[in-house]
């Protein structure tokens, strides 16, 4: 059943489960740590960056020249930028009933697989996240299709060649399979195969399993899954927040009683404390503008950047900061200001409140009123003429590789006065500023992640682990509380970060120990299925005679017609035996002939003899005699020359072919027996 | 034998003080919680002593449902949480959380401060009824307790309006509040799956009623106002802050753009600022084609329609004023409405549906002389115009409903008996269902006959899916398993696992028969006569002959042996177990008719 694990990064996971004949993807992450690899792309045409030497072989081979530049002793691609895309071998794709994105980040591969992988299914998500992801992507075709670049570099991808570059060039997984961004054009139709849904909505999958969206906490519209039958629970846990900042927050209850949790996304930076790290943001944008520098932020045009935007309109007056002009500049930056306000049902309960004054939910809103805060589509327009320094720029791309931040990077990048401030911890910032270097601008790194921590982590399973008895649930009902909880993660959620190997803290710890997965590996979750729900119609209910066994237990048998109809099962009512009409036709000889399949029920109990023997006497058989043997009796009918064994689980009834004699035995062996 | 039955105590072969109760499987749940606008007594109110006499009402309710933010929905849930005493939860939409405090608020306003009645719900108790207030979302299974759980459907009509499931293990209802299957100006049309409630409780205010094109009806009005207008007559249209007026304050303004009219439009409380601003944040409910273009440009923002003044009704010239509330029966549209009555050249619009005992009811029936307080004869001079722009379910759009949900009742609440009468037979015919039209304080009780859920073996499933997908309709199949009950845990298993289980052995019973039959050939021909013959006449059957001289049909055992005494007769041993008594003692008969002469 899975997980067949299709991306290698733990924060953007591309998972496929198969559960119960359904085949689900569970999010649908773009890898694009790969872009790192590449120049950046000039939003304005940049001496020095068209003026980097060409990079050669040790052996002074020039060959690569036009593909790689060298700069500051890093080599980068010289082409279009590329990105990883989810495994598309391990398995096929186009069997993949639904895909469940579990916040606008986890998204951003959907157009490769939506698009040219023969996938015909649905894709689940909630409003915000669609919403969302729709800008994210909108930004990302944007600022790569606005830079139209000649050159498309793949020389290099050659194995033989790869091998001779420099890293981390020569280390990149699978290049031959990355891929360019898709077009508006896909990123429509891929959206256009979303079924909206609401949290904790019920949606049922081919009758056979049910789907639900939890609130994560994580950012607008974020949600995690619970993926169950009527007897077993998958929980996949992705990208979730217990802090509170603008997103409605984690639903934990609904997670409990899961058999499997599937765990993805956790905070990138686990040894940084978001909230300290909003301060130390703060306080540097703060010096830097009162020495008269500026500010560059990249960023994503949502998430993060709301709650940003608010610490700042909280801050600014009383640092002084009334004066200085916030820029925002993206593609999508009105948009995504707006779709902030409209989305009062998946905020925190702050928020949610004050839409019913009705007050904008975010005062970003009022930046904007006051002319604080200006969002414009790019740099060139509106900007380049209102533009005044010094300012707060916030941009897009984080990578540093595209979109406008690219141009404020060279503009600013030679003065220590500025400031660039890294909050977005999905790239490493030392590898976004190097096709930078040598710079002269200040970088502040403040990652801020509001995913889980180790710590949270751990306090999240105990909680989880906290079963509350569900009858309906319970196999063999003595066992519950020890049914354990089977973690499945990433890989690098089971050993430490690289560079801190000691920190035995930075793992997921829990009992039976996690099974972790890497990129291109199949699992076998560890659960098997034993159960499944059916239904009894009322009639056959009605006519079921249940015996109470044991104090507390009662049987009863059932013989039942059973009918299947979109996975969904249903006992009903024998048929009552059509009497055959006897006036017709001679009768053939095979109408008689039983059908085997008419199952009887299985016996139990046993038979004392001297009862059975009593029994017999009363019914008329006067001659009976009783011999011992072994293992239990015989008991003889001399007249009718009927021998009758029993033994501790056995009767053998042997006579003369005389049906009357033979069902008279059979009935008052039965009085005796229990039927099963 | 489970039942659920509904009561209405409000809405029953009426419009207005919506409130029905429902009981499912056990669970008590009460549909909206309305006002009468016809009524200024006790009437007004739902008769909640019905519920119970002399307990607390939250041991009786597990929920409250409300569907959307009219008053004639909501309008008395202050005075039953608060006065007569609720505190169980209350459910409702967002939007609906949002608004409806500020409509209870101007009710209770002009209940309280313009009628001067006494004993009537305060400020802090509408914010201490909203603090019981869940929100729910949108298609979102809200479990109300472990059994009981509801879902919300969007229903049009107004913002936030909701259709509700209310589910408890198979057994479900719906009830529709308000709804509209046509998407208008600002809303989307109300949809439900196929979810095959038991019962649906639907509204049926145009019962009737089938309505032309919204088109018309639009080009129609626009027409009438502009007429007016241009005559130099005042146009009032009354109308309640919410809902109606959005749509018909954008209709107004495009068409004031586009024809470049210069008339003033007022809109008259204070809430229209606040009541668009609603709009605006909860604009993910309206349609599709706002939700889409509302960053470039929001529909809620008018250009042309600014605040009213009291004294602006004395102002010469033309103007048209939306002024609440919206059945002439108090407030600013009663007073505008008194000032300009008397001059033929000023003109009503009626867009909505006006109950029993309003002004607006009145003068849309044709009365022309109208009694008001204080005895005084107003003459009504003005052009009366009823538009029905109000957002219920036409006759075929109710119809529509039924089809899409699939129910196997359905109940008639808030519309007019002698309407509800022809849908209920249209109902009925089209789709061979029960309908009820129950009065206020009248009880229906349907029967429902729930299938009872278990768990089966995989095994046991597997076992009987693999004797064949498709079951032969002539020759049914029959499963066979045992039923274990333990405590309210059910579980099929198969008979061997139930007897393992519950650490039984199986006692096998087994028969052996002798059958004598005449023959004076040796044992091992006899053998073989009857297998061939078995094999000829049991054609679906497993016939083999073993090595060790016995022939097995299925899983019977069949020996012959010489005859102790008559070296004639052959004694033939047919052995079976309980399990296959049938075609054992089949079999016996069979034998005992003797075999068939071999051919020689």
């Amino acid at each position: 059943m899975g997980p067949y694990s299709l991306s290698g990064h733990p924060t953007l996971p591309c998972n496929v489960l198969k559960f119960k004949s359904t085949t689900i993807m569970l999010d649908c992450g773009l890898d694009m740590t790969s872009t790192l690899n590449f120049l950046p792309l000039p939003l304005v045409q940049s001496p020095r960056l068209s003026n980097l030497p060409g990079w050669a072989l040790k052996d002074g081979n020039t060959f690569l020249d036009k593909e790689l530049k060298e700069c500051s002793g890093h080599v980068f691609v010289d082409s279009v930028p590329e990105f990883c895309l989810p495994e598309t071998e391990l398995i096929d794709l186009s069997t993949v009933d639904v895909i469940l994105i579990s916040n606008y980040h986890c998204m951003m591969a959907l157009p490769y697989i939506t698009e040219h992988t023969g996938f015909t299914g649905t894709v689940y998500a909630t409003e915000p996240t669609v919403q969302i992801g729709r800008l994210l992507m909108e930004e990302l075709v944007n600022f790569i299709e606005r830079v139209p670049k000649a050159q498309s570099a793949s020389l290099w991808k050659n194995k033989e060649v790869q091998r001779l570059l420099p890293a981390p060039l020569k280390d990149a997984v699978e290049v031959s399979t990355w891929r360019r961004c898709y077009t508006m054009q896909e990123v429509n139709s891929a959206l256009s195969k979303i079924q909206l849904v609401g949290y904790s909505q019920k949606i049922e999958l081919f009758g056979a399993v049910q789907v639900t969206p939890l609130s994560s906490g994580y950012a607008l519209g974020s949600s995690n899954w619970i993926i169950q039958s009527h007897y077993e629970k998958v929980s996949y846990v992705s990208g979730s927040s217990l802090l509170t900042t603008h997103p409605q927050p984690m639903d934990q209850t609904s997670l409990k009683n899961s058999d499997v949790l599937i765990l993805t996304g956790l905070t990138q930076i686990p040894t940084a404390n978001p909230d300290g790290m909003v301060g130390e943001f703060c306080s540097n944008l703060a010096l830097t503008v009162r020495n008269g520098g500026n500010v560059l932020i990249p960023c994503y045009p949502s998430g993060v950047i709301y709650d940003l935007l608010e610490c700042l309109y909280q801050y600014i007056d009383s640092a002084g900061l009334s004066n200085v002009p916030f820029y925002f500049i993206s593609p999508v930056a009105n948009s995504s200001l707006e779709f902030a306000q409209i989305f009062a049902e998946w905020l925190c309960h702050n928020k949610q409140t004050k839409v019913y004054l009705p007050e904008p939910p975010f005062p970003h809103a009022e930046l904007i009123q006051t002319n604080k805060l200006k969002h414009y589509p790019s740099i060139h327009g509106d900007f380049s003429n209102e533009f005044k320094q010094p300012c707060v720029v916030f941009t897009g791309h984080p990578s540093l590789r595209f979109g406008d931040v690219v141009h404020f990077m060279e503009l600013w990048g030679k003065s220590s006065l500025n400031t660039v401030i890294f909050t977005e911890p999905d790239f490493s910032y030392l590898d976004a500023l190097a096709p930078y270097q040598p710079l002269a601008m200040k970088c502040i790194y403040c990652p801020i992640d509001t995913r889980l921590n180790f710590i949270q982590v751990s306090k999240l399973l105990k909680e989880v682990q906290m079963r509350k008895l569900r009858p309906e649930r319970r196999r063999d009902s003595h066992k519950v509380a020890q049914v354990p909880l089977h973690v499945v993660c990433p890989e690098q959620y089971t050993q430490p970060p690289p560079a801190q190997a000691h920190r035995m803290d930075l793992v997921i710890d829990c009992q039976p120990p996690a099974m972790s997965y890497r990129r291109a590996e199949v699992l076998a979750l560890p659960f098997k299925r034993r159960y499944e729900k059916i239904e009894i119609m009322p009639e056959l209910a009605d006519s079921l005679v249940p015996l109470e066994i044991k104090p507390g237990i009662s049987l009863a048998t059932v013989s039942a017609v059973l009918h299947t109809k979109d996975n969904k099962h249903v006992l009903q009512s024998p048929p009552r035996p059509i009497q055959p009409p006897a006036s017709k036709k001679r009768k053939r000889v095979s109408d008689d002939i039983p059908d085997c399949k008419l199952l009887k029920p299985l016996l139990s109990g046993s038979i004392p003899v001297d009862q059975f023997v009593q029994t017999l006497e009363k019914h008329g058989f006067s001659d009976v005699k009783v011999e011992d043997t072994a293992k239990g009796h015989i008991v003889l009918l001399q007249e009718a020359e009927t021998l009758i064994q029993i033994e501790e689980d056995s009767t053998h009834i042997i006579c003369d072919n005389d049906e009357m004699l033979r069902v008279r035995l059979r009935d008052l062996v039965l009085k005796f027996l229990q039927k099963f | 034998m489970p039942e659920i039955k509904v009561t209405p105590l409000g809405a029953g072969q009426d419009v207005g003080r919506s409130c029905i109760l429902v009981s499912i499987a056990g669970k008590n749940v009460m549909l909206d919680c309305g006002m009468h606008m016809g009524y200024n007594d006790d009437r007004r109110f739902p008769d909640f002593s019905y519920i119970t006499q002399n307990g607390r009402l939250t041991d009786f309710l597990d929920c409250v449902i409300i569907s959307h933010f009219h008053l004639d929905h909501c309008g008395a849930l202050p005075y039953f949480s608060e006065m007569v005493g609720y505190d169980g939860p209350i459910y409702m939409t967002h939007p609906t959380k949002a608004i409806c405090p500020i409509l209870l608020e101007d009710y209770r306003k002009i209940t309280v401060d313009k009628k001067g009645e006494t004993n009537f719900f305060t400020s802090q108790m509408i914010k201490d009824c909203m603090k019981k207030v869940v929100a729910v979302h949108l298609h979102q299974t809200v479990q109300v307790d472990d059994e009981l759980e509801i879902k919300a459907y969007y229903a049009g009509h107004v913002l936030g309006a909701a259709m509700f499931q209310i589910k408890v293990g198979s057994e479900s209802a719906v009830y529709t509040g308000d709804y509209n299957m046509t998407p208008d100006r600002h809303l989307g049309a109300a949809w439900i799956d196929k979810c095959r409630p038991n019962l649906l409780i639907t509204e049926s205010t145009y019962a009737t009623t089938i309505r032309d094109s919204k088109r018309c009806r639009e080009r129609d009005f626009l027409k009438k106002v502009h007429e007016t207008v241009e005559r130099g007559g005042k146009v009032l249209i009354p109308v309640f802050a919410l809902g109606r007026a959005q749509e018909l304050c954008i209709l107004l303004e495009t068409f004031w753009e586009r024809m470049n009219l210069k008339a003033p439009i007022y809109f008259s409380t204070g809430l229209t600022e606040k009541a668009n601003h609603y709009y605006k944040l909860f604009i993910t409910w309206t349609n599709q084609k706002i939700r889409k273009t509302f960053v470039q440009r929001n529909m809620f923002e008018f250009k042309h329609i600014k605040a009213f003044d009291r004294a602006f009704a004395d102002n010469p010239g033309p103007m048209v004023v939306f002024a609440t509330p919206g059945m002439l029966h108090a407030g600013q549209s009663l007073q505008i409405f008194r000032k300009w009555a008397g001059n033929e050249k000023n003109m009503v619009i009626m867009p909505g549906y006006c109950v029993q005992g309003t002004v607006g009811h009145k003068i849309l029936s044709g009365q022309r002389k109208l009694e008001m307080e204080g005895r005084q004869i107003l003459e009504v001079k003005m052009q009366v115009e009823y538009m029905s722009f109000s957002a219920h379910a036409d006759a075929k759009g109710i119809m529509q409903l039924v089809r899409q949900a699939e129910p196997d009742n359905v109940l008639l609440v808030h519309g007019e008996a002698k309407k509800m009468e022809f849908l209920k037979q249209k109902i009925e015919q089209e789709f061979h269902v029960n309908c009820y039209m129950p009065a206020n304080g009248e009880t229906v009780t349907l029967l429902t006959h729930p299938n009872i859920p278990v768990g089966i073996s995989l095994g046991l499933l597997k076992r009987e899916m693999a004797l064949g997908l498709l079951p032969d309709a002539k020759r049914p199949k029959l499963m066979h398993g045992t039923l274990i009950m333990k405590d309210n845990n059910f579980r099929l298993v198969s008979s061997e696992q139930a007897l393992k289980e519950l650490g039984l052995a199986e006692h096998q019973l087994r028969f052996t028969c002798r059958v004598h039959i005449h023959d004076t050939r040796k044992e091992q021909e006899t053998v073989l006569r009857v297998y061939s013959h078995l094999k000829s006449v049991l054609k679906a059957h497993s016939v083999q002959h073993l090595p060790d001289g016995s022939v097995m049909v299925e899983s019977i055992l069949i020996q012959a042996t010489a005859h102790s005494e008559d070296p004639g007769t052959k004694v033939l041993l047919v052995s079976w177990t309980y399990q296959d008594e049938e075609l054992g003692s089949y079999l016996t008969s069979l034998l005992k008719k003797g075999l068939p002469q071999a051919p020689s």
